[in-house]
Formats: structure tokens, sequence, C-alpha cells
């Protein structure tokens, strides 16, 4: 028998969130943590949740398990000690169960124009590039959304409003490495605020997170050190 | 890969591929305890090629099957993937439909693009890309199309009457309580699709499928939730797409046991050949009587020279 606990809250009923025991009879070989949310969700429909791909690829079952932001779908179960926490992101007002509204999360990424920006007159052919500036956009256009990064950092559950948080920010460095794009000044301008970038104090939660092993710190010192030279 | 597509091997198509590998599986050739399934060999191309080229595809083998490419053989096996079919449209991502004056006729306003959609420029296979040419090119059609039709048409028809009442019943439906559950149904109807509309069909084994189906169907009329939450609730999502999958599933039964011929991804054992002289046509499905009907293929190109539809061979 493997052990769960299970956050669950439901608005409709009054009453506050608490924690539920679960047991499921359930060989944890080859399967992961989203297998057994989905098997104890055919016990009991009313346990909610958001998933989709279920390969990694889409981001939306991202969960706090044990402790930490992880994405069911490719958390193996063998590797969870029992008895395995399950709650939903933190730092984001929680909807039911193990869902929080991202609204947030998305305003923050929605800020940084999360779109190539060129006004010059279209190509014939499309925008091409050199493998070496494209090699420069390895490592942030991975990112696949899910806020495991986001939500675990103690400067966005402190500043939600204002600070971009390390998702957005590792977006808005995707924008400014990109040799197509010709807003590098104005997004530079977008993030040059004691808030929006400089609220990361480098606590490195987000690496830790990051289910795709990404890197937002590096990407947000990259941002930083080019405020700094476009000063000097 | 040898055997089957001497020349392309491994990079023939994806229908030929997954024919090939049930077929050395269906002949006892397959790996693994059960031999339910074959290895797929990338090693020879090189860590560097791996990681530049196929880093998904490296970071999927090893998560889910403990294989790191680089070293060791993929297992891998058929499985569905894609939607083939889906809403016709024209090339302006135009949902068409046959009507009054043709067999294609724009419904106004409507628009599908995507894995929903059947632009028809892919036939009847799902190729590399294939999906990439439904977003990109006809996704920014459908877009350029609708701001062009915005511009004559400012403000929403007036809907009839009763308009919302089909959809408020669908929604009303699952309020009524029943014995039969929504995730067991689901797990049903995928095992008899991969049994009954998989990789090799007949008439029979269709036939079968859609016995099955009917049965399915039956069931689903006896299911309810437990979950009868107006916050959030995928146990009701999850419902609806049932209704919907059970109404894909009998689009691709129905259609697949009316073409009498084999193409693209369509194997019929009992006519493995291609007829071009009474199949180069679209199948067009409409759930009424469960009807199939035809839809021409346009052969004349836009822009660029014609080629001439002909026997693929890798």
């Amino acid at each position: 028998m493997m052990k769960f606990r299970l956050y669950r809250y439901h608005p409709e009923s009054g009453e506050q969130p608490f924690m539920q025991d679960v047991e499921l009879d359930l060989d944890p070989a080859g399967k992961m943590l989203l297998d057994a949310l989905l098997a104890v969700k055919a016990q009991d429909e009313t346990l909610s949740l958001r998933r989709s791909c279920r390969e990694g690829v889409c981001g939306s079952d991202a969960v706090n398990v044990n402790g930490k932001n992880r994405l069911a779908c490719i958390t193996p179960l063998s590797e969870l000690k029992q008895p395995i926490e399950v709650r939903p992101l933190p730092g984001l007002p929680v909807i039911r169960d193990l869902i929080v509204d991202l609204e947030p999360f998305y305003k923050q990424y929605r800020s940084i124009k999360p779109w190539l920006i060129n006004d010059d007159p279209e190509p014939e052919v499309e925008r091409l590039q050199s493998p070496a500036d494209r090699a420069l956009l390895d490592g942030a256009y991975e990112c696949i959304l899910c806020a495991c990064c986001t939500t675990s950092c103690p400067s966005f559950w402190w500043n939600p409003e204002t600070f971009v948080g390390p998702a957005g920010l590792l977006q808005a460095w995707r924008f400014i490495a990109d040799s197509r794009d010709e807003a590098t000044a104005a997004r530079l301008d977008n993030l040059e605020d004691p808030y929006r970038l400089y609220r990361c104090r480098g606590i490195m939660n987000c690496v830790d997170a990051c289910p795709k092993g990404l890197n937002p710190t590096a990407a947000i010192g990259r941002i930083k050190s080019l405020l700094v030279k476009r000063r000097v | 890969m040898e055997r089957y597509a001497p020349h392309a091997k491994d990079l023939a198509g994806r229908d030929v591929v997954a024919r090939a590998i049930a077929l050395e599986i269906a002949e006892g050739r397959g790996c693994g305890p059960r031999g339910d399934y074959v290895e797929l060999k990338l090693d020879h191309l090189g860590e560097k090629t791996i990681a530049e080229k196929l880093p998904g595809i490296r970071e999927l083998a090893i998560r889910f099957a403990g294989v790191d490419p680089v070293k060791a053989p993929i297992p891998v096996a058929p499985t569905a993937h894609y939607m083939m079919g889906g809403i016709p449209t024209n090339l302006h991502g135009q949902v068409v439909a046959p009507a009054r004056f043709g067999p294609e006729e724009p419904v106004p306003g409507l628009y599908a693009v995507g894995e929903c959609a059947c632009v028809s420029v892919h036939g009847a296979n799902r190729l590399g890309g294939n999906s990439l040419l439904d977003l990109v090119v006809f996704g920014r059609a459908a877009g350029r199309h609708m701001q062009e039709y915005l511009l004559d048409n400012p403000y929403p028809r007036p809907l009839p009457e009763h308009a919302a009442e089909a959809s408020q019943a669908r929604l009303a439906r699952w309020d009524r309580p029943g014995s039969e559950r929504v995730a067991a149904i689901t797990g049903d109807l995928r095992r008899m699709m991969q049994t009954h509309a998989g990789v090799f069909r007949t008439d029979a084994v269709l036939r079968a499928g859609l016995d099955k189906l009917n049965q399915l169907e039956d069931r689903l009329a006896h299911a309810g939730l437990q979950d009868t939450s107006r916050v959030f609730n995928t146990a009701r999502i999850e419902a609806l797409e049932l209704e919907n999958l059970i109404g894909v599933a009998r689009a691709t039964l129905v259609s697949a046991l009316n073409r009498t011929e084999s193409r693209g991804a369509h194997t019929r054992e009992d006519f493995p050949a291609r007829d071009d002289e009474h199949w180069l046509k679209h199948t067009l499905y409409s759930r009424e009587g469960d009807q199939v009907d035809a839809k021409p293929v346009r052969l004349k190109p836009l822009t660029v020279e014609s080629i001439r539809p002909k026997e693929r061979v890798y």
C-alpha cells in the first residue's frame, strides 16, 4: 500500500482546507506521481487537478510534492518518501484542491512582451539567424511556463504584483538575447526597476525547482550585467 | 527497416514504419520479455548530434524508458498519436460543409485551425511537420481572413432564439445520477480503438469495433458524476470529453469501414492495394445516420507546378 496526504479544498463546502490521507494499492515501479493521482481520481472524481500531455511538455500538472515544486507526470513514485504529501503550488490563490489561480503568474509573463518585436519590413524568406546566435537561446527557449520556479521564489511570494519572477525574467532574457529582436533597449527599460528585476536576491530556489533543468538566476544575472554595461 | 523500405529505411513515412514494427511484433520478432516492442537504435549518430538535434527525444527516453539513446536503443511500438481527420475547412481556415451552392460552402464566421481541423492538404497520412503547416500556415491564413471578414461584418449576428438549448442540454444531462463511471468507459474505449482501429484493419475487425462502440454508448447513457460541483469540475470536463471521443471513434470506424482500399495510415488487410480509380477522394462523415460522403481532392495547384499523385516508394 502506498500512502499519500493530499491537500483538499472545496470552496462550495464552506469548510477549511484539509489534508486527506489516502492509501493506494499500487506498484510504484515505472510509475509517475500523476499515475497515482489519476488512480485516486478514478476512485474519487472530486479530486481536482490540471494535467494534459502527461510527458513533461505542457507544464500543467505542477504541484508541490513533499515540499518541492515538481511536475507530477515526470516525478517517479519510487523516488518519493511516504506518505507523499501533495499540495497546490505555493504563493498563489487556491481555486480548488490542487488547482491554483495562475493569473498573477501570467500577468507578469505578459508584462515582458513575450513575442518577437521587429518592425523591419517583412522579408521574402524567414528572418535568418546564425547557428551561434541561435545557440544563445539554448537554456531559455525550453521553458514550458509550468510556474514551478516562480511559485518557489520567496521574492515572488512577497511581491507578486511588482516582481516579474524567475519564469518571466528568463523569458525576458530569451527575447533580449534573440538576434532577430530589435526591442532590447525598451525591454531593458521595462525591467530597470527596484521591484520588477531587482527583487531577485539570488536565492536560487528557481534553479532547484525547474523540472527542465533551466537556470533563471543566470539569465537574471545576464540582464543585470547588460543594465550595468549600458550605464558605463 | 531494410526489409520494408530499402532506400529510405528508418526515414520512411510514419505509416510505413508503424506497419513494419507491427508486422515484426506480430511475427514474433519483438523484443523484451513479452516481445511487444522493437528497438530504435540512435547511438551511431553520436552524442553531439543527439544532444543538438534530438534533445526532447533524449529527455523522454531517459525519463520514461530509463534509456539514454546515446548508449542504448529506445524501445518503441506504434500507438495513436494524432487525429488525421477533422472539421473540414478551406485554405482560409473557414469551416466548409455541403450546402445549397456546392459541396464546400463556407459556414459564415466559423473557423477551425490545428489538430481539430482538416484542410485536406495532408491526405491520409501524418508525417513530420504536418502539424506545423496546420498551425503556422493555416493559423495565419485564418487570422488574416477573420480580419477581413470582420471589416464587412462588424456586428454579431442575432442568435436564433433557442441557440443555447443543445449546449445546456448537454450540461444538464450530467446532473443526472448514474451507476457507470466515466473513467472506466474512457479506458475501455481507448483499448477498443487500439484493437479495432489500429495499424491493420479488416472489415470484420472494424465491424466488431462498431459493435463494442455501441455497447460503450449504452454504458455512457447510464454514466453519472460523483462530482456535481460548479467550481473547476474536471470530472465534468472528462465526461464531456468522453462524449466527444465516442463521436470521433464512431467517425473513425465508420469511415475506415467504408474505405475499401489502403491509403496512407489506413491499411485494410482485405483491400491491401491503393485504388486511385475509386478512392481518390476525401471522406466526409456526418453523424446523422452515420452518413459517409465524399469531398473532392483538389489536384490543381494555385501557384506551383502540379505533382501527380502516385504510389509512395521508400
